[in-house]
């Protein structure tokens, strides 16, 4: 079984008088045990909406139309609230997200927070918690002597190493890092990520990362999904995707990332911006930034097809530009 | 256009140093004042129509040395040489009619660096009134055009009147640029130009830059904490750390044969579009030390996997190693 299943989700953010935006529109994906799945997007294409629709921490004014999140046989939907945060946040799935380092409080003991966390979800001494803090920091490469620091005593690594200790104090299935190392220095993110990578490894965990870097989302993941304009518009695994992107979308998006490695190629960008999600474009999202869009594409919105094995398309003419490059549009 | 051999800028020795406050106790007991020394001895020069890029993480100075160049914060010490004058000698006049005119700067955040409050043309054509450039509003309005076109906002009269939060982060980076290039100035300071832009449109303001650089012959200093972005557009490259540079040259040759340990543990640590490629250890220990308490010879030897006794006791010098590859390390 797998370890998360999500089917057919919709959130959106209702704005008075002026309708929805269409933040998370019918994603649908299952994710089995130890496996890594990264999301990546540009800013505004719903990947951090579909980070706390899957946690169900949702701000008032966001509806959810229709789907499901199944953890473990259980979709957390249907659940009531305090069995939500009781048995499911946290235990089952825990989230590490973007400046969660400045989300510790600054005049409580680093110590003291990770044993509150433990606590609220376990019946277990405070001693004992304690105890269980200081291991949880040492797995993340902090001697545990530092329980009694404060967070600002803390550089910004610690922090961040700090607050995904927290994320695994108990044992979680899942974890879901959205943009963590955004505001890290490099040598800190790398540090940050390989820690993660290890720890999904040792225990096992299933891991969604979300980021808008696409070297991140390369080094870290097995299977890849591109978001855009609130919907998944290619997935399968990392080495398809980045090696045999399909998608006109991830065409552009690849040819224009630069890398220290290898010979020094043009880059190329993708013209116009993102559309505006309150009133999406009729047929495919991408299309009007779409250098290979027909008449089709502005009307009848694609499906994520199976294009080839285990590797999904939303794209008319996936197949027809298969050996298109993205440079042919000029 | 083609680089040449003629040095437009260079800087000598230059250092900014922050005073810290001080205490009650510190002034009772005279003890020495101290400073942060965000810059501490930066050597280099630019050569006309070449990109020069300035790396290192943040806190390492190069902003701090982009902005005392153009004297945007005033230097505590050195020489920066522009077109043969002396910038740090300058008065208030020739300020206004040499440096702030001959050099520009484009900033991180097109979202904070456009007046909110005022038009494309507004902000555009604000460096030709200050400079009493022009005299009438048509002739304000055609010169602002002719940049806007220049740096792909067409047709220019789409872009005039609109303020910008009417614009996209690429375009109003773009803005930045034409206000930038308006004065027709020979060098530009580029701070993190795109790093608060989305990824599919970070190609095309690069390129824009490579392409004013080809056309018009620009120098810039471009200052990035991505050595990816740098290896795309710089010719020459310097690493710095605690506020000196340790490493120099043709940018390809740094990237691809690092000779520096902070260097190599940088280029290490750097992600790669490429699913086969995988992050190893990094070669380095601990974490960036204050730059209050900067470590005593070799400011990296602390983090250093590869340091020896020398290196506590004896500073490096900027050596060239290899032809135009210049190292601080006691290594070579």
């Amino acid at each position: 079984m797998p370890a998360l299943e999500v089917e057919d989700l919709t959130m959106y953010y209702e704005i008075p008088f002026r309708g929805f935006v269409r933040a998370v529109d019918g994603i649908s994906f299952s994710l089995e045990k130890g496996e890594s799945l990264g999301i990546v997007g540009e800013s505004g294409c719903g990947k951090s909406s579909l980070a706390i629709t899957l946690m169900r921490l949702l701000p008032k004014n966001a509806k959810i139309l229709k789907g499901k999140v199944v953890l473990d046989g259980i979709n957390i939907y249907k659940l009531p609230e305090d069995r939500l945060r009781k048995e499911i946040r946290w235990k089952r799935i825990s989230m590490v997200f973007q400046g969660a380092m400045n989300a510790l409080h600054p005049i409580i003991k680093v110590g003291d927070q990770i044993v509150e966390a433990i606590m609220l979800h376990e019946d277990v001494s405070k001693e004992e918690a304690w105890k269980r803090a200081g291991d949880l920091l040492e797995l993340v490469g902090i001697d545990r002597s530092r329980l009694n620091n404060y967070p600002f005593e803390f550089s910004g690594g610690m922090r961040q190493r700090a607050m995904i200790a927290m994320a695994l104090a108990l044992n979680p299935d899942v974890l879901l890092a959205d943009e963590p190392t955004t505001a890290l220095d490099v040598i800190v993110q790398a540090q940050i990520l390989k820690l993660i990578k290890d720890l999904q490894r040792k225990f096992g965990i299933s891991l969604i990362l979300i980021s808008h870097d696409v070297s991140v989302i390369a080094e870290m993941s097995d299977k890849v999904a591109v978001m855009y304009a609130g919907r998944f518009q290619e997935f399968g695994s990392a080495l398809d995707v980045f090696l045999n992107p399909l998608h006109p979308y991830t065409k552009g998006l690849l040819s224009g990332v630069p890398s220290v490695k290898g010979k020094p190629r043009r880059l190329k960008s993708i013209p116009g911006a993102p559309p505006n999600l309150l009133n999406p474009p009729r047929g495919c999202r991408f299309a009007p930034r779409c250098p290979f869009a027909k008449e089709k594409c502005f009307e009848e919105e694609p499906e994520l097809m199976e294009i080839e094995d285990e590797h999904y398309v939303r794209c008319h003419f996936a197949e027809e530009l298969r050996e298109v490059p993205w440079d042919a549009s000029e | 256009m083609p680089q040449s051999d003629e040095v437009i800028i260079k800087v000598e020795n230059l250092k900014k140093w922050f005073p810290l406050r001080r205490s009650l106790s510190d002034i009772t007991f005279r003890r020495p004042r101290r400073y942060v020394k965000a810059v501490d001895g930066v050597n280099f020069e630019i050569k006309r129509g070449e990109i020069f890029a300035l790396a290192g993480e943040s806190g390492c100075g190069k902003t701090t040395t982009g902005r005392a160049i153009l004297r945007l914060i005033e230097p505590t010490e050195g020489r920066v040489e522009f077109l043969g004058r002396d910038v740090t000698r300058l008065d208030k006049k020739e300020m206004k009619e040499f440096l702030r005119r001959k050099a520009q700067i484009i900033f991180q955040d097109p979202y904070e660096s456009l007046n909110p409050r005022k038009t494309v043309e507004d902000i555009v054509g604000e460096p030709l009134e200050v400079h009493g450039l022009v005299e009438t509003k048509a002739e304000k309005r055609e010169i602002v055009s002719k940049y806007l076109e220049e740096v792909g906002l067409t047709p220019p009269e789409d872009f005039i009147f609109r303020f910008p939060h009417e614009l996209s982060g690429g375009q109003r980076q773009r803005v930045a640029i034409a206000r930038a290039l308006v004065l027709e100035p020979e060098f530009i300071v580029a701070d993190e130009p795109v790093s608060m832009l989305d990824m599919s449109i970070r190609a095309s303001i690069l390129n824009l830059m490579l392409d004013l650089r080809d056309k018009r012959g620009l120098s810039y200093l471009f200052i990035t904490h991505d050595l990816a972005t740098a290896k795309y557009v710089a010719d020459r490259l310097a690493i710095m750390y605690l506020g000196k540079i340790v490493e120099m040259g043709p940018a390809t040759e740094i990237i691809d044969n690092p000779l520096h340990p902070y260097t190599q543990a940088l280029i290490s640590a750097v992600p790669v579009p490429d699913p086969r490629h995988k992050i190893g250890d990094i070669p380095i220990k601990g974490e960036v030390p204050s730059p209050i308490n900067i470590p005593p010879g070799c400011r990296f030897h602390p983090r250093c996997v590869k340091a020896f006794e020398l290196c506590d006791k004896k500073v490096p010098e900027l050596m060239e190693i290899e032809p135009h590859h210049f190292v601080a390390c006691h290594l070579y």
